[in-house]
């Protein structure tokens, strides 16, 4: 028995058990509308519809009358019930929707800002190095890092631009040093790290190489005389300009998804023979990112890996300039404004 | 290298447009910038001149009757040399052609319907200058007889000239006959090599002149040539076209042919006046010491002893492949001329140029490397163009000179392995040899390839991989497979380089601030505007920097972090938080490259969130940067020490040095209110800058090989229990002494200040400070008395060691 069935035992005592149905159904609907809350409702079904109510007495009650009466009493009782059934639950269902609605009128402004942690942001630069160095960690390349003020050896001569080669054209250099025994610069590629990488390690070897390079050139919005670079290097036997093109593929897919086709032209760098220019199709357009080819067997010979045996492929492109085309940026000047109008916009 | 398509096609047919030209050459290499259409105008077109009669009303005038290919048109004319019969440029109503009364050169005017005396003129017939072709515009421009009327004019007097941008390995592509030689091979037609036939007189050349080589090492060959009874004049007009179209000035007759053979073959030459060099001698030698020369710019230049200097017995009369000399120039009194075609060394030529500071045409062709059979063909070439278009008579045989004779390569070996191994595709040998052949390579079969020899137009073939670059480049890269790299990926342990740089940047970042990337060199007084007090040696400088902006090589981050915040303030309302992690240069004195020590600045400043309804706005201040330092050294596993200190920089009293704590404490960095004055100089809207500096290096270091972790250690199972100290404490007495004082006790795990108050209730010198202290142990729940007797060794030990009371 349950604490309520106990208190509703207890109220039956004090009732006199001389209703007609008729009557008990109106002094129950009346007494309803009086329930103002979900325990006056419990109570109230207790009283009427419990196990020991009024009106589960006076159904009990019908096993005592004559036979004769029994079936028709039986039917208006079962009656009563339902409707008392039903009256409790749509007086149960307009407490709730009440209750709710006076919720509803409390209700927070969500549409007020919320207690932020201050958002801060790596720079674009740094955004895009990271998404081309993973997509090439990914594919084994490991991430080796140089100095910026190199060497004219490890800049130059070991790349097969010696001193009073017009190839140094391409590249106007920013001089530290001129009169000293070694000369020094700071460096306008980050190729001398394929140097330094072969110096001190054997095929197989896979790097990418990021970081700044400089250049002594006038700056408008295509040209910075400080940008970055992120030079990859792969040597082994076997390595080839079919594999060049299947690596820079896959690159290409990566960083910009999709099923990025990529296009080799002819083009001269000193340290590479084949060499090319790469193009990456961006929105029906073939668009230069990168300069590639395959290690110049002199290059390969003056760290003194065997070149008849050992093949490399080599690239290099400016993480900017992909920026620039990703995130259609107008002026290259932007990335070292350092300007948090436009810092914050990424 | 300006290319003229009707100059290309002396030596080539070409059947496809400009652009498609342009875009061939460009993928094989040859990078073309733009393409320009001259003489091609709208509404122009060749015209038929019907009739000439005078004009009714004017004596200058002429009315005449033109047949465009469609109608006839009655127009108004002035030239004088108009006449019935002619093929003429008949421009139609609408037409824009150039204004030849103007004085902006390139001024256009659209032709109207005009009356002109009384008659209608409906169209023109033009002058060169109205065709923008030339100055003349003293009569009407007269067209072949044979051109077809209706015609557009462009097709007629037009042409078209591809810019091209040449890589330094192709100075053959510095001659129209080179770049007809990539064309022929990309397009499957026939080059034709120009004519060096030309006729000699009875005169020996070795009677005339005299050529001796001193310094064979810079001079491999030497030829020379010469030609008597020459009369120097204007050029003709079809050779005036051809230096014009190509971007020159013509000059004379005879300079205009030696510039027409290096625009024609790639290799320069230089004429002299026969009659001013001494004993008809050429001396080739090293200029001496002090030695000078007027060049043929009338500058009087001084000479060092590695000039490869062009003399006579007496006197240099040029230098080198460079510029020739003022006193032997062809002038319109020469009547015999001596002609130079020889072979200098490369780089000799560019240090010479560049020491001179002069880069002239031909300097731009020796530098990159030319054969020395070249020589010979173009001198040649260039006697037969002197002996057209100046007249004279050639002298019989050449003079020269070949000390180099047998040093260059003729042939280089290529493999149908060594295509293979390079390219990872097969060619078939058909398309090697046509590819080959195409470019007028001559070649002998081996049993694994080809032996094919150096024509000597390509002083660039030098190894197997230049030639097989030359099949992809002509076959063209797009058959090439897509494959992935076959080999093992090489094994390291080596970790990833910049990985912990990554880490610094991702903890800070998620802590509202933002990467930035200076200049890693800046204008030296900027730099001594903070670093002057900062114990730094003088920086590197740059020899020759883009700008004084960008002189002195770093050996501070803060200066440039400092101006790019408080330049931000100027701009930006909310909080300016900003960092940079990278190197700095320091002077070594014993290794030939600076040190480069990789250093973390990050400054802060102005409002802490910004405008925001859940807070007043707060200026951010000391402990909101070292909040940002704290959960930095903590990311990073790293427990440091927290002193005040005197840093240059910062200002007085507000700087904490960081170090690693103990007996052998490290210095981290420093973190503090930047100097007030250091502040002001960078012009920020807010009156305060904080800012903190780490050595990257030295934090790497500490946190170590990431690859071993740290032990973890279980934590406590049994329940805590806290206390709360209220201390009265001088004001002078760091709370964090305080704190580790309760941290000490090895029932304490941890002590967290939660009050600072100092004023009323707390005597002057003196503050207030509340401590949550926390007792627990792993041995088993703490009974009141053990947390009691903690308490008072703490207390005890606050009274004794830092005077410090409990608040009653």
């Amino acid at each position: 028995m349950t604490d309520s069935d106990a208190a509703a035992e207890h109220i039956l005592d004090t009732l006199t058990p001389a209703e007609d149905p008729a009557q008990l159904e109106a002094r129950a609907l009346h007494e309803l509308r009086s329930a103002g809350s979900d325990a006056e409702l419990e109570d109230w079904r207790i009283r009427y519809l419990g196990r020991r109510g009024e009106l589960t007495a006076m159904l009990r009650s019908v096993a005592d009358m004559p036979v004769e009466q029994r079936r028709d009493a039986g039917t208006e009782l079962n009656r009563l019930k339902s409707v008392l059934a039903d009256a409790h639950t749509s007086a149960r269902d307009a407490l709730k929707s009440a209750a709710q609605s006076d919720a509803r009128r409390d209700a927070l402004d969500v549409t007020l800002p919320g207690r932020r942690a201050k958002l801060g942001g790596l720079h674009p630069s740094e955004m895009m190095m990271r998404e081309i160095l993973q997509a090439f960690n990914e594919m084994g390349f490991r991430t080796v890092e140089g100095p910026l003020v190199e060497l004219e050896h490890y800049n130059f001569d070991m790349l097969n631009i010696p001193a009073d080669h017009p190839a140094r054209d391409l590249q106007d250099t920013l001089w530290v040093d001129r009169q000293a025994a070694q000369r020094s610069l700071l460096r306008t590629q980050t190729s001398p790290m394929q140097i330094r990488t072969m110096e001190i390690q054997q095929p197989p070897v896979r790097v990418v190489s990021p970081g700044l390079c400089f250049r002594q050139e006038a700056t408008d919005a295509t040209h910075e005389w400080q940008f970055h670079q992120i030079e990859g290097l792969a040597v082994d036997v076997g390595v080839t300009m079919s594999d060049l093109k299947g690596t820079l593929y896959e690159f290409a897919r990566k960083v910009f998804g999709g099923e990025r086709k990529i296009r080799f032209r002819c083009d001269y760098f000193p340290f590479v023979e084949p060499g090319v220019d790469v193009s990456v199709d961006w929105n029906g357009q073939w668009v230069e990112i990168m300069g590639a080819g395959m290690v110049h067997p002199k290059v390969l010979e003056g760290v003194g890996y065997d070149s008849s045996k050992y093949t490399g492929f080599a690239f290099g492109m400016g993480p900017e300039r992909i920026a620039m085309l990703k995130y259609d940026i107008e002026d290259i000047r932007h990335f070292f404004s350092n300007d948090l109008r436009f810092l914050t916009q990424f | 290298m300006k290319l003229p398509i009707s100059w290309l096609k002396e030596y080539v047919d070409v059947d496809i447009d400009a652009d498609e030209l342009a875009h061939r050459l460009t993928m094989a290499g040859n990078e073309v910038d733009s393409v320009e259409r001259h003489g091609h105008i709208d509404d122009v077109v060749v015209g038929e001149v019907l009739s000439v009669v005078p004009h009714p009303n004017a004596d200058t005038l002429t009315v005449v009757r033109v047949n465009d290919g469609d109608t006839e048109h009655e127009v108004v004319c002035g030239a004088p040399n108009v006449a019935a019969g002619q093929r003429i440029a008949f421009a139609r109503l609408g037409a824009t052609l150039n204004d030849p009364y103007s004085d902006e050169p390139d001024a256009k005017r659209k032709l109207r319907r005009a009356k002109i005396r009384g008659v209608e003129s409906r169209g023109m017939v033009c002058s060169e200058r109205e065709l923008g072709l030339g100055e003349n515009h003293d009569g009407i421009l007269v067209l072949d007889p044979g051109a077809a009327i209706g015609t557009p004019i462009g097709e007629v007097i037009g042409d078209t000239v591809l810019d091209l941008e040449l890589t330094p390995n192709r100075p053959d592509c510095l001659g129209v006959v080179g770049l007809a030689r990539d064309v022929g091979a990309l397009t499957g037609k026939t080059v034709r090599t120009p004519c060096l036939n030309y006729a000699e007189s009875q005169v020996s050349v070795n009677d005339r002149a005299r050529v001796t080589i001193q310094d064979p090492d810079l001079c491999p060959r030497y030829l020379g040539a010469v030609i008597e009874g020459v009369t120097v004049g204007e050029s003709p007009a079809w050779l005036k076209d051809r230096i014009t179209a190509i971007g020159e000035r013509p000059i004379n007759n005879v300079v205009d042919a030696t510039n027409f053979v290096m625009f024609e073959l790639g290799q320069p030459l230089h004429a002299f006046d026969y009659d001013r060099v001494v004993d008809h001698h050429v001396i080739v030698r090293r200029a001496t010491a002090g030695e000078t020369l007027e060049t043929l710019d009338g500058t009087e230049r001084k000479l060092d002893t590695e000039s490869l200097l062009i003399a006579d017995p007496e006197a240099g009369i040029g230098l080198a492949g460079v510029i020739g000399g003022k006193h032997s120039e062809i002038t319109d009194s020469t009547s015999s001329v001596f002609l130079e075609s020889a072979n200098f060394n490369p780089q000799n030529n560019r240090r010479t140029a560049g020491a001179m500071g002069i880069r002239t045409e031909a300097t731009l062709r020796f530098e990159k490397g030319l054969r020395a059979d070249l020589a010979a063909v173009a001198i040649r070439r260039c006697v037969r163009i002197i002996l057209e278009v100046a007249g004279g008579s050639a002298c019989e045989g050449l003079i020269d000179e070949y000390p180099g004779r047998g040093n260059e390569q003729t042939h280089v070996p290529l493999t149908r392995a060594h295509i293979a191994r390079v390219m990872g595709i097969e060619y078939d040998d058909s398309q090697v040899e046509s590819i080959l052949a195409s470019l007028g390579f001559e070649f002998d079969s081996t049993h694994d390839g080809w032996n094919v020899a150096i024509p000597y137009w390509r002083g660039d073939i030098a190894i197997p991989e230049d030639l097989i670059e030359e099949i992809a480049r002509i076959g063209g890269y797009d058959n090439l497979a897509t494959t992935n790299l076959s080999g093992a990926i090489p094994s390291s342990a080596e970790p990833q380089a910049g990985a912990f740089r990554r880490r610094v940047s991702d903890i800070l970042v998620a802590q509202g601030l933002h990467q930035m990337f200076s200049y890693v060199a800046v204008a030296p007084g900027q730099q001594d505007a903070v670093a002057s007090a900062l114990p730094l040696p003088a920086p590197l400088t740059v020899e020759n920097p883009v700008s004084a902006d960008h002189m002195a090589l770093r050996s501070t981050l803060r200066t440039a972090v400092m101006e790019a915040a408080a330049r931000n303030t100027r701009t930006w309302r909310g909080p300016v938080a900003m960092y940079e992690t990278g190197v700095v240069f320091l002077r070594s004195e014993d290794a030939p490259l600076p040190d480069e020590v990789t250093m973390l600045v990050a400054v802060m400043t102005g409002p802490r969130t910004g405008l925001d309804w859940h807070e007043q706005d707060a200026e951010s201040d000391f402990y909101d940067i070292k909040g940002v330092a704290e959960n930095l050294l903590e990311g990073l596993g790293i427990e440091a020490e927290w002193n005040v200190t005197e840093a240059p920089g910062f200002q007085s009293g507000t700087c904490a040095e960081i170090t690693t704590g103990g007996k052998n404490a490290r210095v981290l960095g420093h973190c503090g209110q930047v100097d007030s004055d250091h502040w002001s100089r960078f012009d920020a809207s807010t009156a305060r800058g904080f800012m903190l500096e780490l050595n990257v290096d030295v934090l790497e270091a500490l946190v170590g090989d990431s690859t071993k972790g740290d032990s973890y250690a279980p934590y406590i199972r049994y329940p805590e229990s806290h206390r709360d100290l209220a201390l009265v404490m001088s004001l002078q007495t760091p709370v964090g002494d305080a704190l580790k004082v309760c941290r000490q006790n090895k029932l304490v795990t941890s002590a967290t200040v939660f009050d600072v108050y100092q004023g009323e209730g707390v005597p002057a010198d003196m503050k207030s400070v509340a401590i949550r202290v926390v007792y627990q142990s792993d041995r088993g729940t703490l009974a009141a008395k053990q947390v009691d007797r903690a308490e008072s060794q703490i207390v005890g030990r606050l009274e004794r060691e830092l005077g410090a009371t409990l608040r009653t």
